[in-house]
């Protein structure tokens, strides 16, 4: 039963991560094309500005809770991924450091470079992100102990002897890049006016297409690489409304964004990712790393968890802990609800 | 393995060395930025507030440069430590966890209402945010001390079936009477840091004869806090730590004194050079017996040396421990010197005219950084060779799926990048101690003097 629930624990926050990291992701895979003066720029950094940095607090309390919750899968996952983890870390790196320094310094070589630094970090994270997902669902080469360790390519296929990155693994890349540029295109619309505003409307309803087209795409690759998927599905029918969530938001995110209410659209896409993931969860629960070795070998929630004492203590600091930070949330987004104001203090 | 294995060590070792570089200053800048927004509550002096919102453009370029550093900490638990998480996990994921969910969530929340929400929150709220900040950054400390000090002095689990660690009792872990000493000298360790740091600013500012009102308020706030913190440093926290590992880890206490021969009034070296392959001291300088005082308050007591331990429970770098133990205790003792002259001269009102102290107070502004830096070097070369003190050997927990290969390249990406960070957190800093505090009250107008973080 605690594994369970901290596994659903570790979901959501994963599930938070990706909605809130992935608007100011999605803000900066945008922010070259939506923006173009320096005025413009300012206000797409504004539009993530006080929140970012506590959007990626998620990705850091996930991490923390998915260690003491799920030691092995922590250990395993985190030294199998060596290096695309190291590679998310420098592009974090970069990221932040061009949020923070860029406005510092009024010049026509400091901004426009950090910009590009920040595009560019953004763009990689996307797809580095859709990787680790697809990586997930194919599963890696498990050993007896529960461990691997993955190049980063060997010859792009998703076979036995796979890389972290094959066709349908970057397929899912690409995915993630197109769903984060929707998702962050919503958002800057939303947070923002004129020019800015009506070129990320566009953006948006292009990278739509993009999304539905490889939301059937990546399903079918999906189902036929990971035949646990369509088991999961055929055992339990309630899960289809997992996938049927994230149908339904997809038709918001187009139903709303012609009709210029870009919070709605904005909220439907968020919506829309929670339905994808959760579909994702679903489909290969109990497992939480796939073998593709040999399935038996793969690590679950029974085989990961910590023992009970931990897991029932840890309630104890984790339910206070996340309504106070809950808190926090409801108080920063309100105070910062409407649209972008440049003479007030900020980027 | 070996060379893996050492490459695992090194790396952790340089990113966290680096990291706590810009931690130490936070912790230090979050108290004094919150006692200068207080002042200016209850005097209601807006000089109080130039002076404080100066302070958050520094803070704000240092946090930032210990957020992005911080992340990759959290991550290499798990990249370059496996088998330690895979044991351990179940335990210390505890307190990693906690300071996501309870520090970061409240740091990352207020910071942004510190440096940006002067305006909307109003006197009261700002100053509440800052206490936010404040109080954010020292349980974000607390929180990793503890997870620190269960590796020193592992309490409250058991063993299971297969070998692997199992939390028994949270309080224990959370409230370990290693943690509690430890985060006490550590935390005051940032605040001399800042101390420091801020008295630098105000001397440096005064030898040049520019801002001197606010050289003055920087001088006298740095100096106060300074000339306490650099006595806590030393007594009562360095003491009680030094008591602890005498009693809980004799023989690193031995190697961080290069004593190698068990003996009554044993001396503490002041100077010299160990020779651990001849197991004696050269060039000696010493006091007699203050080894044995130190450890358990009488001049003749028995302090156990190296002699009394098998050698493969040895520190694995005596020399190295030796020294950053030497250079931490060294320093600290200049800076009660240097604090307590300047903070004389402040009660005779005499400090802004005494220029030898003001330049010694300038100069002296780097060498927190090397004592913080020697000070937790003696705590994790003295754990050697365990990495989780009596349980598990560091040799055992590195990722021994990951070859040598690949953390070489990790560890050297971490260098170029990290190098450019410095070069640019330094610069940035310098910019806003160039352009010193005032002017910033219309920050929110792009028609500042000079650009702004606000700008």
């Amino acid at each position: 039963m605690l594994p369970i629930l901290w596994f659903w624990i570790v979901a959501v926050m994963i599930a938070m991560y990706v909605v809130l990291d992935g608007f100011d992701l999605g803000a900066g895979i945008v922010h070259l094309a939506v923006a173009k003066t320096d005025e413009e720029r300012r206000m797409v950094l504004r539009s993530i500005g006080p929140v970012w940095d506590g959007n990626e607090v998620w990705l850091l309390a996930g991490g923390g809770t998915l260690y003491f919750a799920f030691p092995p899968l922590y250990a395993s996952s985190f030294s199998g991924f060596y290096l695309p983890l190291m590679m998310v870390l420098w592009l974090l790196i970069l990221r932040g450091t061009s949020v923070e320094f860029r406005s510092h310094i009024r010049n026509a070589v400091w901004r426009p470079m950090w910009d590009v630094i920040f595009s560019l970090a953004s763009t990689l994270l996307a797809v580095f992100f859709g990787a680790a997902l697809g990586n997930v669902v194919r599963g890696v080469p498990l050993n007896k102990d529960g461990e691997f360790f993955l190049p980063l390519w060997t010859n792009f296929q998703p076979g036995a002897d796979a890389g972290i990155l094959d066709w349908y693994t970057i397929l899912v890349g690409v995915f993630s890049l197109l769903t984060l540029t929707q998702h962050g295109a919503l958002w800057v619309a939303h947070k923002t006016e004129n020019a800015v505003q009506e070129r990320s409307r566009r953006t948006a309803r292009l990278a739509w297409y993009g999304v539905v087209l490889l939301t059937v795409v990546v399903t079918i690759a999906s189902f036929s690489i990971q035949p646990k998927l369509a088991e999961s599905f055929a055992r339990w029918p309630a899960g289809y409304v997992f996938p049927a969530l994230a149908v339904a938001s997809l038709a918001g995110v187009f139903v709303f964004s012609r009709k210029g209410e870009d919070g709605k659209a904005f909220l439907a896409s968020a919506l829309y990712i929670v339905g994808m993931l959760t579909s994702v969860v679903f489909g290969v629960f109990p497992m939480v790393l796939p073998a593709n070795s040999d399935p038996s070998l793969s690590l679950t929630i029974y085989n990961a968890s910590a023992p009970e004492y931990g897991l029932r203590v840890g309630l104890g600091w984790y339910i206070p802990g996340a309504l106070i930070a809950a808190g926090y949330f409801w108080f920063l987004y309100r105070r910062f609800a409407g649209k972008v104001r440049m003479e007030a203090e900020g980027y | 393995m070996d060379l893996a294995l050492d490459l695992h060590r090194f790396h952790f070792a340089f990113t966290i060395t680096f990291h706590y570089l810009f931690v130490q200053l936070t912790l230090g800048l979050a108290l004094l930025i919150f006692l200068l927004k207080t002042l200016a509550l209850k005097t209601g002096e807006e000089h109080y507030n130039e002076a404080a919102r100066f302070w958050a453009k520094i803070f704000a370029v240092n946090f930032a440069l210990g957020v992005v550093t911080g992340i990759p900490m959290e991550f290499q638990f798990g990249t370059n430590w496996s088998r330690f998480s895979k044991a351990a996990g179940g335990v210390i994921g505890h307190t990693l966890a906690m300071e996501g969910l309870y520090a970061f969530f409240l740091e990352s929340s207020f910071l942004g209402l510190l440096l940006f929400g002067e305006k909307i929150l109003g006197r009261t709220g700002h100053w509440l945010a800052a206490m936010a900040v404040w109080l954010g950054s020292w349980l974000s400390g607390y929180l990793i001390v503890a997870t620190n000090a269960w590796m020193q002095r592992p309490t409250g689990y058991r063993l299971g079936a297969n070998g692997e660690i199992q939390l028994e009792s949270w309080w224990s872990l959370v409230f370990n009477e290693w943690a509690f000493w430890q985060y006490t000298h550590t935390i005051t360790g940032g605040v001399i840091t800042g101390a420091f740091v801020m008295s630098g600013v105000g001397a440096l500012y005064l030898l040049l004869k520019k801002h001197e009102e606010f050289a003055r308020t920087f001088l006298r706030l740095g100096v106060t806090v300074g000339i306490i913190a650099s006595i806590v440093a030393l007594f009562p926290t360095g003491d009680q730590q030094g008591m602890l590992v005498a009693r809980h880890q004799p023989a690193t206490l031995a190697a961080m004194e290069a004593h190698f021969t068990t003996g009554e009034a044993a001396p503490m070296f002041i100077l010299g050079q160990p020779d651990v392959e001849r197991k004696k001291i050269d060039n000696p300088f010493l006091v007699p017996g203050m080894l044995s005082f130190i450890t358990s308050k009488r001049w003749d007591a028995e302090v156990k040396g190296l002699d009394a331990f098998p050698q493969d429970q040895w520190p694995t770098h005596i020399p190295l421990l030796y020294y950053s133990f030497h250079i931490m205790v060294g320093l600290g003792t200049i800076f009660i010197a240097v604090m307590a002259l300047s903070f004389l001269q402040l009660r005779r009102g005499r400090l802004f005219e005494t220029r030898p102290l003001l330049w010694a107070l300038l100069l002296a502004a780097p060498l927190p950084y090397v004592a913080n830096t020697a000070g937790w070097m003696t705590a994790e070369l003295g754990r050697q060779p365990w990495l989780i003190h009596g349980l598990m050997r560091t040799a055992e927990g590195s990722s021994a799926h990951v070859s040598s290969g690949n953390a070489m390249f990790t560890l050297l990406g971490f260098m170029g990048m990290y190098t450019l960070l410095l070069m640019l957190g330094l610069f940035m800093i310098w910019r806003e101690i160039e352009h010193g505090p005032g002017g910033h009250a219309a920050r929110e107008s792009s028609a500042a003097p000079a650009p702004a973080v606000g700008d």
